[in-house]
């Protein structure tokens, strides 16, 4: 009963949220509005029994993704108004889209209930019930999915560089630190001997 | 009453339905179709998230792993893209992008 009350208020806060980033007027409350529809899945994933996986996804969204989205909004000096104009005449085609998906997904949803077969399942046990979903998630994860998480490292490692190449960029007419001009210099080049006449200077 | 494996299915399929709205929706303003994707994706992972439990497997929650790995890399380079390109012209208007048509 009490899990029923708590999916229902995750998932009610979670599509609330969520319907809220796409008709907020202000990119800022939409950002903020992501991270409220990303906390309220990880309490559904909490209900779940990945533990894991629901601070996980609070880490990486809350604390890397959405903040970064909050970074770029803010840093852009862009008239969201002007772009937010036009936003009711997409609504009709946007609304006839999403419904026909939507009751396509429900259908294949339903089909769990109706299909006497599949109503039985039931939640399964974990792997080994008597450790946590850390544990097991990390016995699998480095034993049979190992060269899947190291296609995720270097992943990120590419995606981290491209981001840093796209956003580098040089400047004319600044002054920059050239350390190899500053460590091949010499002697003869940074000092200079000048005789000094008695009385007058140089 | 109790809550099933369609119920989750059902949480994700109206936040993946959003999405998909909402890129129709502001199809202006390229940084709020990025968080409807970012929305979609979570929507899947839910779905993983929730098969995996029902089914007692651990393979869904590797993969939802994976989605966030991917989602974080898309973020990244999505963001820079955007702002290299608001750097170069100024605005960020989906129907200015359109250099590469020829």
């Amino acid at each position: 009963m009490l899990t029923a009350l708590f999916f229902y208020l995750f998932a009610g806060l979670a599509v609330l949220a969520g319907f809220m980033v796409i008709a907020a007027k202000n990119p800022v409350h939409a950002v903020l509005f992501l991270i409220m529809a990303f906390f309220n899945a990880a309490g559904l994933f909490l209900l779940l029994g990945a533990e894991f996986l629901a601070l996980t996804l609070l880490i990486v969204y809350v604390g890397a993704v959405a903040v970064l989205f909050l970074f770029v909004v803010m840093m852009l000096d862009v008239d969201f108004a002007e772009l937010k104009s036009g936003f009711l005449s997409y609504l009709p085609v946007g609304l006839l889209v999403g419904g026909i998906l939507l009751a396509e997904m429900i259908m294949v949803a339903g089909a769990w209930i109706l299909n006497p077969s599949l109503s039985k399942l039931e939640r399964q046990a974990s792997l080994d019930p008597n450790i946590t979903n850390t544990e097991n998630f990390g016995r699998v994860l480095y034993t049979d999915y190992v060269f899947y998480l190291e296609a995720a490292g270097i992943l990120l490692l590419v995606a981290m560089v491209g981001a840093i190449v796209l956003t580098l960029r040089q400047r004319e007419g600044i002054r920059r630190q050239d350390i190899a001009t500053q460590v091949g210099r010499k002697p003869e080049q940074a000092i200079e001997v000048r005789k000094v006449e008695t009385g007058r200077g140089i | 009453m109790e809550i099933g494996l369609s119920h989750y299915l059902s949480v994700a399929a109206i936040l993946f339905t959003l999405g998909v709205v909402g890129i129709f929706l502001n199809r202006k303003n390229v940084i709020v179709i990025l968080m409807s994707i970012e929305l979609m994706l979570l929507a899947v992972n839910i779905n993983l998230v929730a098969f995996s439990a029902f089914l007692g497997n651990l393979e869904g929650q590797i993969f939802a792993l994976m989605i966030l790995t991917v989602a974080a890399g898309e973020a990244a380079i999505g963001l820079a893209i955007i702002v290299t390109y608001f750097r170069n012209r100024g605005s960020i208007a989906v129907e200015d992008i359109n250099m590469m048509k020829g």
